[in-house]
């Protein structure tokens, strides 16, 4: 129930706010609710691979911080700007 | 118990996340979620995984996000106004059903009792896991090395910047400074020093011109972007209130009381200025 | 064990009509002893094959200029191992029991579906050791025959590597136990025979043949994988076995379909009627190939399918009927082919047309003839190589100049190759005592005895057979000599005259399979047993008439060709039927009127069709897709966060979907 509105709460801040580096927290806020489900199913139902599942998760995350960071940088080197709006030159 | 102290704790942090304007108090937020659900791991019998949480989401993860943060400038506040029409009010709407969905289907499901770790936990935690992860999930694991190295990898590339021009010189940056000056006119010499009017710390004080202006070039534009830098007329007011407190103790002329009574006067000022 | 049940199965199988019964082959025979080393009959060339044409390319510059030098030996090696083995396999064969002569090798699933099982086995029972001996046996003397015959060409490895890679598909196709498998080696026979029709691709016309061959092969494997089709829709399977225990019990339609898709295939393989069209082209490649593939082995694939698949054709007259017809046509038709080609090379494909005509003729009059077409086929490899080959030595004598009117007077030359070319001579036409004497007259003797009308056929077909061979043989070994001045024909080296030598031995002694019925006997537990019928006059009679009409035809040759001068180039103010025969009695203008031009119109039609029917409504839909696409696109505004809106609301939908069919 937690990771669930963890998860939402997540969810909601990609949506709304702009800064690039809120809109990763958000994601890696939603990362940390699936993970929080992950080690509860673990111990409810016994097995540990759940947590191996979580931790798998957490070197998922923890590359995928580290090149979308970089991204961002680059982004923000060209444009000066870390807002996830101004990068919308991708459209009709 | 842990978690009932834990839970509202996070969820308030999660909101503080989506609320607060600025990018660094977002990421502390976000490190009091994170700790949190450390703890709840290490409730959740994962002592491997708490270590794990802290070391790399609050150690690593969340060091990235600051450092990159301090990089792009702290001044990069998000601002309130809404560019796409209708996205936060949909937004917030489908996240709120998409939630309502959630905790509905989730309430739906009947847990059984709860089996616990003890069995698989025996014999410790971590080498339980190393056990799984060593045997069952040895390919995934390799897998993933290979991931974090191509991450690294590719972080390398994108933060590279290709040298185009050979490195200025001193010089070359004096050389550059005169052609700046002969062709657009631009200041030639040093910026101007911040003020000396201040009573405490002189940085946040512009220097006056000889008219009485504020010169902004003379405090740093990080200041100027936290609007801690004082304003003129403030200023001005403090100037006149010394000029005042001079002419007061005409004739007596105790130097060391000036200092003391201008620090006195100057801090209620000083706070109204940070409130803004 | 399988053998006792093979044989109750055997006599107890069902009489079908007409008295004789039909064979069921029994592939899952256990083998054992050297029957162990059957796929390597297989292996041995194929990997020949394997080793010039696929690594000895990637070799470094230094080995590989090696495996250019040595290539050769290597190949005829492999075939010449396989020979030993087959030697070795038939040996053993005869040493076992009649009842236990059929050996099964199971190799590998080759796959495997819920209704399909297709295994990679092997059959080796008495049909396919005869062919196997003359596969490898043959093979290998023109391997031999090749290393002189192709010295001086700078492709030689890959002529070799070619040569293997088809004794080894004509092997599997020989070995295998079922109809796949058949048809993989039908498919790798055929492959090889475009690769070394188009050997010498420089020239367009070996180049054009070789896709002439190529295509109208095809037109016949498309009745044989059709048939197959069939197969495994009626019967679940096409191992040999379960085929000829299924077949009695299916309908006659499909029995009759099937009788006549195999019989396409085998057309296209064989050159029959109304598939021969690519066979006088075929020999654009060089001799060794003619020999090999156009003359011994390949051709006569058509005749094995016939023979192999009796336990079809055993129970559809009709498809023997049209067996029989084709047969007819096509030796008359190769034969009067033969009579008017000035190509030594050409008069003698027309000649194996003709000749395959007369196995198929003996295949489509059921089990009374497949031992004798058969033997022919065994007969007529050897001194059909032997003629081939000998054909080539000429060539070589004489600057590679094909042509019969600029030879004359060679005997004296070449003596060797006029001797052994002779044995071929009298084999072919008949002469009694030879091998072909034998082996044509049981199978006219049969077809007497069957049908009167096709019997007279085939025996003016053996006049004809006798006017053109003596006319080949006069213009090229006797009469005045009528090359140019310059040329200085010379008999070829050892290694080549030594497979003719071998052959011609061949050629005379073949008739002594017949030697108290043995391969009458021998072929049974395949073909299928038959009371002997006695034809309408007594055998001695027919045989009188057959060397009367040979002697015929031999005089009548000897008066128009001996006696006169024969012209240095061919007299144009001929009859129609001299015209006809020259210009292959119209077989490509047929093909070309029948198929090519309908087709071609058929073709522009569907252009058309293509044009304003399809492209219209594709262009319609495009525009239409376009239109659809330019109010769309608006959606695509470049906002990450409204496209995440987006995903928001899939993964919401797709979560109340999930809901509503667990609470529903």
């Amino acid at each position: 129930m937690l990771s669930a509105i963890l998860f939402t709460i997540g969810c909601v801040g990609v949506l709304t706010r702009r800064n690039a580096i809120v809109v990763f927290m958000c994601v890696e806020l939603m990362l940390n609710a699936c993970n929080l489900a992950f080690v509860a199913f673990a111990r409810q139902h016994g097995n540990l691979d759940g947590q191996i599942t979580a931790f798998f998760v957490m070197v998922v995350a923890a590359a995928e911080v580290v090149i979308g960071l970089a991204i961002i940088m680059t982004i923000f080197r060209t444009r000066r700007s870390a807002s996830v709006d101004d990068a919308s030159l991708l459209k009709y | 118990m842990t978690f009932w102290i834990l839970a509202p704790i996070m969820v308030a942090a999660a909101l503080g996340i989506l609320f607060v304007r600025k990018a660094v108090h977002a990421a502390l937020l976000l490190a009091v979620v994170m700790i949190s659900l450390a703890f709840l791991y290490a409730v959740m019998d994962a002592p491997f995984l708490f270590a794990v949480q802290i070391i790399v989401y609050t150690g690593a993860i969340l060091m990235l996000f600051l450092f990159v943060m301090m990089l792009i400038g702290v001044d990069a506040a998000d601002s309130t106004v809404e560019t796409i029409r209708g996205q936060r009010v949909m937004g917030v709407v489908l996240g709120l059903v998409f939630g309502t969905v959630l905790v509905i289907g989730i309430s739906q499901v009947t847990l059984g009792t709860v089996v616990g770790l003890d069995d698989a936990n025996e014999g410790g935690n971590v080498p339980a896991i190393a056990n799984i992860l060593f045997s069952r999930y040895v390919f995934a694991f390799e897998a993933t090395s290979a991931l974090l190295i191509t991450a690294a990898l590719g972080a390398m590339v994108l933060a590279h910047r290709e040298r185009l021009t050979p490195k200025a010189t001193q010089a070359d940056m004096a050389a550059q400074r005169m052609r700046d000056y002969a062709e657009h006119g631009k200041h030639l010499g040093p910026l101007p020093s911040p003020g000396v009017y201040a009573r405490h710390n002189a940085v946040d004080t512009p220097a006056l011109l000889p008219d009485g202006t504020a010169a902004e070039s003379s405090v740093s534009r990080v200041l100027a972007a936290r609007g801690t830098v004082r304003s003129a007329p403030a200023l001005a007011d403090d100037i006149d209130d010394v000029r005042r407190q001079l002419a007061g103790l005409d004739g007596s002329g105790d130097p060391a009381a000036m200092p003391e009574t201008s620090g006195k006067a100057g801090a209620p000022a000083h706070t109204e200025e940070d409130v803004k | 064990m399988n053998l006792l049940s093979h044989s109750v199965l055997l006599s107890g199988l069902p009489m079908a009509e007409g008295g004789a019964h039909v064979p069921v082959v029994a592939p899952d025979t256990g083998a054992g002893g050297v029957f162990d080393l059957l796929w390597l009959v297989i292996a041995l060339p194929l990997l020949g094959a394997f080793l010039l044409l696929g690594v000895a390319p990637l070799l470094p510059a230094s080995l590989r200029a090696a495996a250019d030098k040595h290539g050769h030996l290597l190949g005829t090696a492999m075939s010449a191992l396989s020979f030993v083995l087959s030697l070795l396999l038939f040996v053993s064969l005869l040493g076992r029991g009649a009842e236990e002569r059929q050996v099964g090798q199971h190799l590998w699933t080759w796959f495997e579906t819920a209704s399909i099982n297709v295994g990679f086995d092997l059959l080796y029972d008495q049909l396919a050791a005869l062919f196997l001996l003359l596969i490898t046996g043959v093979g290998s003397l023109i391997h031999v025959y090749a290393i002189g015959y192709m010295e001086h060409d700078p492709r030689r490895r890959r002529f070799f590597g070619y040569l293997n890679l088809f004794v080894a598909a004509m092997l599997t196709l020989i070995l295998s136990a079922n109809f796949v498998g058949l048809f993989l080696g039908w498919e790798g026979v055929g492959l090889a025979s475009y690769l070394l029709i188009g050997f010498w691709q420089h020239k367009p016309s070996a180049a054009a043949a070789a896709k002439k061959a190529f295509v109208i092969n095809r037109v016949g494997d498309i009745g044989l994988s059709l048939a197959i089709a069939l197969m495994f829709a009626t019967f679940g399977t096409t191992d040999f076995g379960g085929v000829s225990e299924l077949a009695g019990s299916a309908d006659q339609a499909t029995l009759n379909a099937l009788g006549l898709l195999l019989l396409l295939g085998a057309c296209g393989k064989s050159a029959q009627v109304p598939l021969q069209a690519w066979l006088l082209d075929a020999m654009e490649g060089p001799t060794p190939v003619s020999a090999l593939i156009h003359a011994a082995t390949m051709v006569t694939a058509g005749v094995y399918l016939v023979v192999r698949a009796n336990f079809i054709y055993e129970l559809t007259p009709v498809a023997q009927t049209a067996v029989v017809v084709v047969a007819t046509v096509t030796l008359l038709w190769g034969a009067i082919l033969g009579c008017a080609k000035d190509d030594i090379k050409k008069a003698l494909a027309g000649s194996t047309m003709s000749q395959i005509g007369y196995m198929m003729l003996a295949a489509g009059l059921g089990p009374v003839g497949y031992p004798f077409a058969i033997f022919h086929l065994l007969t007529h490899g050897f001194f059909k190589a032997n003629m081939f080959l000998g054909a080539g030595s000429v060539m070589h004598g004489m600057d590679d100049d094909v042509d019969m009117r600029h030879y004359g007077a060679l005997n004296k030359a070449m003596p060797v190759t006029f001797l052994t070319f002779a044995m071929g001579y009298l084999a072919i036409i008949g002469f009694p005592g030879f091998s072909g004497f034998w082996s044509k007259d049981r199978i006219i003797e049969a077809a007497l005895t069957e049908n009167i009308v096709v019997g007279l056929l085939a025996v003016l077909g053996a006049g004809i057979t006798a006017f053109y061979m003596t006319r080949l043989m006069l213009m090229t070994f006797f009469t005045e000599k009528r090359w140019a001045k310059d040329l200085h024909p010379h008999e070829s080296p050892k290694v080549m005259t030594f497979p003719l030598i071998v052959l011609a031995a061949l050629s005379v002694l073949g008739g002594v399979l017949l030697l108290g019925n043995w391969i009458v006997e021998w072929l049974e537990p395949v073909t299928g047993h038959v009371e002997h019928e006695n034809p309408p006059v007594s055998a001695l009679v027919v045989t009188a008439m057959i060397v009367g009409v040979v002697a015929i035809g031999v005089a009548t040759a000897w008066f128009l060709v001996a006696r006169r001068d024969v012209p240095r180039e061919a007299p144009q103010d001929v009859s129609f039927a001299t015209r006809a025969a020259r210009a292959d009695l119209y077989g490509d203008a047929i093909n070309d009127a029948v198929v090519v031009r309908p087709g071609a119109s058929l073709v522009g039609g569907l252009t058309t069709f293509d044009r304003v029917g399809v492209d219209g409504a594709v262009e319609g839909g495009s525009s239409a897709v376009g239109g659809i696409s330019t109010t769309l696109r608006r959606v695509q505004n470049g906002f990450v966060r409204s496209y995440a809106l987006s995903l928001l609301a899939g993964a919401l939908l797709l979560v109340l979907a999930l809901l509503a069919v667990n609470l529903g």
